[in-house]
């Protein structure tokens, strides 16, 4: 009755198996590599870059490991950090001819050690959160004033409209930073617009003037209204910069407001600058602007002639150069989706879909433009770059394809970067902090001290408490080791101290079963049942008791996981997972060695699970070994 | 070798009043304190400033405090972290002033204090990893004081956190109530939780009455404290259950007192080792761990008490029968029946 049908044995063998290779990685360690990445957003990187790193390598006389591209951004391994420096300069100089405007990141990196075909089993070794090998920090300050400026400039325009609907004749509206000013030829159209704006424009303050001849009205946020700019600003950038991450995968990712003006930034488990700058620092301004395709802004592009008043030239990008309107018909806030899907002619397409009031000046826009361009443009660092020109078939509202992509691959790159221009405000980098493993790996000791020493205590006095069932058991909480090591390294979770600690507390609580399984093997002995009968009948009524007790803890793991954050989410994540592996373990394995061993004995006289004591007066014990 | 050699059933029940009113008092202190006093939360919860900065030479903490407090940020909590070269500062948070600065302005306090000035340094580590910081260059090459860490939460960060603790706590409650009621009978749901929730109140009354630091990883210690020591008392329910079916002379204080005394020996080695692996982090785990491991230490010590003196006697106070549990043993049969025929 103690013996288990072969693929119960092999099942927990492929256990074994799988356990081992993908705890493996997690041994090997890290080396000391450089990583390229795309420093700007219309350049994307491919695999052509490897051999240029590899002829820059070789150049200088460097041998790497390996070079390899991978998603969108291309590694060398080295076998030191000496060689890793010197590579990096020389990768450096060889792919940003002109190291003022890089057009390639290349920055230190580390790698896991792990050989090739474990990684191509994907098993790799399990992420260290922040506390446990440092991480990227940034500091990220939102440029306010462009906030506001911005804010500003989509009043002037809704000014413009209201004016116009309203019958109220100006002078102009122009817009200078933050403040707006609007000209009128006699005291009483300002008067008559005074009202309107008064009712209609509660947001803004108005301070009366004249210039020369002229009246007029200076604009300017009411403080409490330019607070509220700043603070809806602040969170769209930080809702952006949480789904850029997570789209990423970064886990356990750190995105905090800090003051009224800056963002925080922790990416554990990310050593590399480059690709944290990468998700991060490509913080871009999207706007939709009308071309200027009119005979004097062609003279202007070939450079016959001025850029026309309130026109701009964007000399970078696709479909670049060309004259643009300063007026914006659509900016990235505006931007709720863009999404690379064929049009009816299936070719490669972007269909982009705005907010209602983004679609409503769209499609005032292009109800008067219909045959005429439409560029987007998107700002770096406060540096314009086109990214497509577009003709406008139609007249539409907040949902319109952009065409003539040619590639599905440019399409799919246009949607990304139309996406990526979801900001109310740019951002910048201004600190930078890749925090090194040293504070880490002290912790990293701790929690493996205080794993291995609570192990060996229990292993200890299992062993000595229950004999060869205690080593059964401790066998069984090893197996659980590995199989929980294994799953979070095949989940790529992070791990952080307190996840450490919630391995170690999961051990703790494990042995539980083990425990509950040998007392009541002893009990049914000490009962009187034979040696086989007793093992069998100990499993299973222990069975119904670990479930109930595993169910109970297993509703805290759940709680933790639903409302914990940050740390409390990563304890949480292994306590529920070590919960589920013990149940396998502690059952399943220890029944499986217990069967392996005493199973076959039909004549089972004893069982070694240490001396089983009768109170005075019961049947005689059989004898023990 | 075998620890427990019970000759018979020990009459735990004849004490329970006994233990009740143990249990009340402590409850009592227990809420007492965290009345009057108060938990110690940590910024995670109220929001604040934490820099961990480490000397060159043991830290003068009373120096560093005064100096710290003629900044004007509040109320300013400095102590040693781990080694008395460690020193950490807490700083609430003021409305008035812009936080990222506070850290900043704390340590270049500290390292003028020490007579140095703070200087931007770029460097690699071994492990080929760029660092800059801003380092405190003292005389000659030394570094009198060095940032370790910072750390800063905003105030509504940390109210939602707070909420969120809540909420977790009322969760994990209802839903092993929702268990237990579903799997015994209620009066033993609300046993369990009483007897439970009794542990909970007592850790935070620790925390309160010694002023220790409740931070995000205590409250994770316990609520999995709670979760375990609802285990206690399944294990003992699940016995009482059996021995109602079993003996069915004996009266219900009988069956709680034999449900004990044989799970007794489980419980005390099933804590024993648990509370092994704890120490082990108590021990070897650092600061950061420290207080998570002394909250577990209490939920354990704690659990073993009211898991087995007073959850059954909350269960026996509110009437637990045998027709209460055997009754669902007509419909289905039990496998533990001992009387459903022989296992071979």
């Amino acid at each position: 009755m103690n013996r288990y049908p072969l693929w119960k044995y092999l099942l927990l063998a492929i256990a074994l198996v799988v356990g081992l290779l993908y705890t493996l990685p997690n041994f090997f360690g890290e080396a000391p590599a450089v990583q390229v990445s795309s420093g700007k957003a219309t350049l994307k990187l491919d695999a052509g870059v490897v051999p240029r790193i590899e002829s820059a390598l070789s150049g200088a006389g460097i041998s790497a490991d390996f070079v390899q591209f991978e998603g969108n951004s291309a590694k060398a391994r080295f076998a030191d950090t000496d060689t890793q420096i010197k590579a990096k300069d020389a990768i450096a100089k060889a792919l940003n001819p002109d190291p003022s405007d890089p057009s390639h990141i290349v920055a230190l990196n580390l790698l896991s050690r792990s050989p090739t075909w474990l990684t191509k089993l994907h098993a790799l070794p399990m992420y260290l959160g922040l506390d446990l090998r440092g991480g990227v920090h940034f500091l990220m300050q939102v440029d306010m004033k462009a906030a506001l400026a911005k804010k500003a400039e989509s009043y002037a325009g809704d000014l413009r409209s209201l004016m116009r609907d309203k019958g109220v004749r100006h002078g102009g509206i122009v817009r200078d930073g933050e403040t707006i000013t609007i000209r009128f030829r006699d005291r009483t159209t300002l008067a008559q617009a005074q009202a309107l704006l008064a009712e209609q424009m509660g947001d803004l303050q108005w301070l009366e003037g004249s210039d020369g001849s002229d009246a007029k009205l200076t604009g300017t946020l009411k403080p409490d209204a330019a607070r509220r700019v700043q603070e809806q600003a602040l969170k769209q950038n930080i809702t952006t910069l949480h789904n850029r991450v997570n789209e990423l995968g970064v886990a356990e990712p750190v995105i905090q407001q800090q003051g009224t003006d800056r963002v925080v930034v922790q990416l554990p488990g990310v050593q590399d600058t480059a690709k944290a700058k990468d998700i991060i620092g490509r913080t871009a301004n999207l706007e939709f602007r009308l071309a200027d395709m009119t005979p004097e802004a062609r003279a202007a592009l070939d450079g016959r002639g001025p850029v026309p008043f309130g026109r701009e030239r964007f000399g970078v990008g696709r479909g670049a150069p060309v004259i643009v309107y300063r007026e914006v018909v659509a900016s990235g806030d505006m931007l709720t989706d863009a999404q690379p899907r064929p049009d009816q002619y299936n070719q490669p397409a972007v269909s982009v879909t705005l907010d209602s009031k983004g679609g409503r000046r769209m499609l005032e826009m292009t109800r008067a433009n219909v045959g005429n361009f439409m560029a987007a443009i998107l700002f770096e660092k406060n540096k314009g770059e086109v990214l497509t020109v577009a003709r406008i078939q139609g007249e539409f509202g907040n949902q319109f394809q952009i065409t003539g992509m040619g590639t599905t691959e440019a399409a799919n790159d246009l949607a990304l970067l139309l996406r990526a221009g979801g900001l109310a405000a740019p951002m910048e980098i201004i600190e930078e902090r890749t925090i090194g493993p040293s504070l880490g790996k002290e912790n990293i000791d701790k929690g493996f001290r205080s794993v291995t020493y609570g192990f060996a205590a229990i292993a200890a006095f299992m062993c000595a408490y229950y004999l060869l069932f205690g080593v059964f058991s401790t066998l069984a909480l090893a197996f659980n080791l590995l199989l929980l090591v294994a799953v979070l390294s095949m989940l790529q979770a992070t791990l952080t101290l307190p996840g450490i600690a919630a391995i170690a507390l999961t051990l703790g609580m494990a042995i539980d079963a083990n425990v509950l399984i040998n007392e009541r093997v002893r009990e049914e002995l000490r009962g009187g049942a034979p040696p086989q009968a007793a093992i069998h009948a100990g499993y299973e009524r222990a069975w119904a008791t670990i479930l109930d007790s595993n169910v109970t803890t297993l509703i805290a793991g759940l709680a933790l996981l639903a409302f914990g954050s940050g740390p409390v989410r990563g304890f949480a994540v292994v306590h529920c997972l070590g919960i589920l592996t013990s149940m396998f373990s502690a059952v399943l394995f220890s029944r499986g060695l217990v069967n392996l061993w005493y199973g076959r004995q039909k004549r089972l006289k004893s069982v070694s699970i240490g001396q089983v004591w009768r109170p005075q007066g019961s049947t005689p014990p059989v004898q023990q070994g | 070798m075998e620890f427990f050699r019970i000759q018979r059933d020990i009459p735990f029940m004849r004490h329970a009043l006994v233990f009740n009113i143990i249990s009340f008092l402590t409850f009592a202190a227990a809420v007492f304190f965290l009345a009057t006093r108060g938990l110690h939360l940590s910024i995670e919860f109220t929001g604040g400033t934490v820099l961990e900065v480490s000397y060159t030479q043991a830290a003068d903490i009373n120096k560093a405090r005064a100096s710290v407090e003629t900044l004007g940020f509040g109320e300013v909590q400095v102590q040693n972290f781990g080694t008395s070269h460690d020193v950490l500062i807490r700083l609430p948070v003021r409305g008035d002033l812009k936080q990222s600065d506070v850290a900043a302005r704390v340590f270049e306090r500290l390292c003028t204090d020490e007579g140095g000035r703070l200087v931007a340094r770029q460097y690699t580590t071994p492990q080929g990893e760029q660092v800059s910081r801003t380092a405190c260059a003292g005389t000659g090459d030394v570094e009198p004081i060095r940032l370790s860490r910072t750390e800063f939460v905003g105030p509504a960060v940390g109210a939602e956190l707070y909420a969120d603790g809540l909420k977790a706590l009322a969760f994990v409650v209802i839903g092993i109530m929702v268990y237990l009621a579903f799997r015994f009978e209620w009066k033993f749901s609300i046993a369990a939780i009483v007897a439970n929730l009794h542990d909970v109140v007592i850790i935070l009354g620790f925390f309160a009455f010694f002023q220790w630091e409740f931070s995000l990883a205590v409250l994770a210690a316990v609520l999995a404290v709670l979760g375990y020591s609802v285990n206690e008392s399944v294990v003992i329910f699940d016995r009482i259950r059996e021995a109602f079916r079993k003996f069915r002379k004996m009266n219900t204080r009988e069956v709680i007192d034999h449900a004990i005394t044989s799970t007794i020996s489980r419980t005390i080695i099933t804590h024993g080792s648990t509370q092994m692996m704890v120490l082990a982090m108590l021990l070897f785990g650092g600061p950061t761990l420290h207080f998570f491991a002394v909250a577990l230490t209490i939920g354990i010590l704690f659990g073993i008490y009211s898991s087995v003196f007073v959850a059954a006697a909350i269960a026996m106070w509110l009437g637990v029968k045998r027709e209460d549990l055997v009754r669902t043993a007509g419909k289905d049969r039990d496998p533990n029946d001992p009387n459903a025929g022989a296992v071979v």
